[in-house]
């Protein structure tokens, strides 16, 4: 039994056998033999080399005709890989010892050669992992036969454990069959964490060398609560983790009943539970979550792959069937907020000569500098605006006044050119800003005059306030959303709300941990906006408390002197309305 | 019969593919047991798993030990190839 700890993304309890993806496109069906077979198990594998060595062999003729010389040593390593006596020897003791089938024996023996040689620092080496592959490949083929299953053909419900899942990979998954997620890399706001989140699939990330370590077939646990990942449990830990599961999984049926309830409190003040989204597809997956619209519309996968994003027309598409979804429910666009921890790979150039990316050019920044992207981005909202007075535009990461004004401004013009060119939208359309820089916090009295609604961005402006990389593991323990810094100026923002008499709306992951439900409704939030999966245990913690108690329970949080009071505090209070979740 | 001697990879590349062939090629004529010790471990030097694993490059000071009849033949062959840089440059 193994255990392994990773970054959780997703939560949820799953046991399932895994399916690898990376060095097996495929699943070992069968992993053991009777005694009687285990001898025409060598035979298998002595004929499927056998059989590899006539295929490399050709191939090594074919080459030489087509390419001449060069790649030729390529093959002759490649055979010697395959006919290498060691390798074979490993293969059949673990057939003859551990009674494994000849598929299942070359995958672990594969396995460890693979572990071995990426573990040299030299990258040469980490190529010839893929000669490993090809090799297993070709073995396995024979060995399986027509056996072979991929991914897209599953019939059994399984764990996926993989290097990497491009956010495609993982949309195009089979969700009544794929019941887990593991994955070599990865972190918390990765796309594809995103969108393990949005679809509800349990998922732990970060765990480096797991699609090597794991074999098909074998085992595996996902705990995406607390980021656990077991391979081959034993006895105790597998009735363990098996009764969480079946807990787990009657909690979040009964969660559902919940849908079509409203969130209110005790004593009758209703609280909009909103979602946060990527897609427009995901909306009606939170509405069935019972959310009652759209508080975060992020819209930086417009802008994934170009890096002058995409046209007017592409945004306005994509805009419309937001709104096709959500069907006269509230919306809100957050205009492109773009910024390091969200670019894609072909960004990172670029994203490296800011020795700072997290304070430099990002989100609104970047857009006042381009102001011809951020137009584009705003004439396609304005349009879609004239869909419906439900749609709302958001910015991004304002620090200051003046930035407000500056976008207000660009947004002015839009609306102008819009008017020359007869083109209809929303003159009233509400204009809100995000507060997660805390210059914003502190100034709110002066920022809300100029808005419709605040959102606060608790992810940014935890980290910002408290000077804290949270993707960084060596300070990641001080993000503290209960520190009373952020206590305080999340206070501070609602009465600055309230005072100017706009509404107030928290979007951050605060807004969606049920250890903070209590505490945010008792601020006087009434607007939470979250992941769609925990809208369902908000409301049921919503229908559990009065806002009355809840005031008082808030009042007493903020006069803590430290994070860990306060937390113990909350947990306390929230433990007693629900109890199942710890 | 056992020989020990150390080597030293001067060849650019190092051990990767085609010397890492011809070593194991090499090794492979020879009856006796062939091994070469670094980091604690010991590498079967008739194995290209095995040998594939060492990751020397240039420069690398490869600890071989041969035990057998024939180790004596056998380490000036791989001696002999180390030095011609594998017949590479």
């Amino acid at each position: 039994m193994e255990i392994r700890r990773g970054i959780p993304v997703s939560s949820g309890i799953v046991i399932r056998q895994a399916f690898v993806l990376d060095s097996e496109d495929y699943r070992i069906p069968r992993r053991f033999v009777t005694d009687k077979e285990i001898e025409g198990e060598t035979e298998r594998f002595k004929q499927a080399v056998k059989a590899a060595e006539s295929e490399i062999s050709n191939l090594k003729q074919d080459v030489l005709r087509k390419a001449g010389t060069e790649v030729v040593p390529i093959f002759e390593a490649h055979l010697r890989m395959l006919l290498d006596r060691q390798m074979h020897d490993d293969v059949i003791s673990h057939i003859r010892n551990s009674g494994f089938t000849a598929e299942y024996a070359v995958s672990k023996v594969f396995r460890l050669y693979t572990k071995n040689m990426k573990s040299v620092k030299d990258p040469f080496f980490a190529e010839r992992v893929v000669d490993l592959f090809d090799i297993q490949k070709r073995l396995q083929r024979t060995l399986l036969g027509a056996q072979r299953e991929d991914l897209s053909h599953l019939s059994e419900e399984v764990v996926l454990v993989a290097h990497e899942l491009t956010p495609s990979q993982i949309a195009l998954l089979d969700r009544t069959k794929v019941l887990g997620i593991v994955l070599d890399g990865g972190g918390r706001t990765s796309h594809t964490s995103i969108m393990a989140r949005a679809m509800a699939i349990p998922c732990v990330v970060g765990l480096e060398t797991i699609s090597a370590d794991v074999s098909g077939g074998q085992t595996v646990v996902i705990d995406g609560n607390r980021g656990i990942v077991i391979v081959e449990p034993d006895e105790a830990t597998l009735r363990k983790y098996q009764d969480a599961e079946g807990k787990y999984h009657d909690f979040s049926l009964s969660l559902l009943k919940y849908r079509h309830l409203s969130a209110k409190t005790t004593d009758g003040v209703k609280i909009n539970l909103l979602a946060n989204i990527e897609f427009p597809w995901e909306i009606k997956g939170a509405i069935e979550n019972g959310a009652s619209g759209i508080g975060l519309y992020r819209t930086e996968f417009l802008f994934a792959e170009e890096c002058k994003g995409v046209s007017e027309e592409e945004h306005y598409r994509t805009y419309k069937k937001a709104m096709e979804e959500v069907d006269g429910r509230e919306l809100v666009i957050r205009t492109l907020d773009v910024g390091a921890d969200k670019f894609t790979d072909a960004r990172s150039a670029e994203r490296s000569q800011e020795k700072n990316p997290f304070l430099g050019c990002r989100s609104i920044r970047l857009c006042l500098e381009n102001p011809d992207v951020f137009k584009a981005q705003l004439r396609a909202i304005l349009r879609a605006s004239a869909l419906g007075n439900n749609l709302k535009i958001m910015f991004p990461m304002i620090s200051s006044l003046e930035e407000l004004q500056q976008a207000k401004l660009i947004l002015a013009d839009t609306r102008e050119s819009l008017e020359k060119d007869g083109i209809a939208y929303n003159k009233n359309m509400q204009t809100g800003i995000m507060i997660e820089i805390p210059s914003a916090a502190i100034i709110a009295d002066l920022l809300a005059p100029e808005v419709n609604f605040f959102s606060i961005g608790t992810n940014d402006l935890i980290q910002y306030a408290l000077a804290v990389d949270r993707g960084n593991e060596r300070v990641a323990t001080l993000y503290k959303p209960a520190h009373p810094a952020i206590l305080r100026l999340i206070d501070r923002v609602v009465k600055a709300g309230k005072k100017a008499g706009i509404k107030v709306a928290m979007c951050g992951e605060m807004s969606g941990d049920i250890m903070f439900t209590i505490l945010l409704v008792g601020m006087g939030l009434q607007d939470l906006s979250t992941a769609p999966s925990v809208i369902p245990e908000i409301k049921q913690v919503i229908r559990s408390i009065s806002a009355k108690e809840a005031k008082q329970i808030a009042r007493r949080a903020l006069k803590f002197q430290t994070a860990e009071e306060a937390i113990d505090y909350l947990i306390e209070k929230t433990r007693k309305i629900l109890p199942e979740v710890y | 019969m056992e020989v020990a001697k150390q080597l030293t990879l001067i060849n650019k590349e190092g051990l990767h593919a085609r010397p890492a062939v011809k070593l194991v090629d090499t090794a492979n004529r020879f009856k006796c047991e062939i091994v070469i010790k670094t980091d604690g471990r010991e590498i079967n030097a008739k194995s290209m798993m095995s040998v594939l694993t060492l990751a020397a490059a240039n420069g690398a000071v490869l600890h071989f030990a041969a035990k057998g009849d024939d180790a004596q033949e056998a380490m000036d062959a791989i001696e002999a190839l180390i030095a011609a840089k594998f017949d590479e440059e």
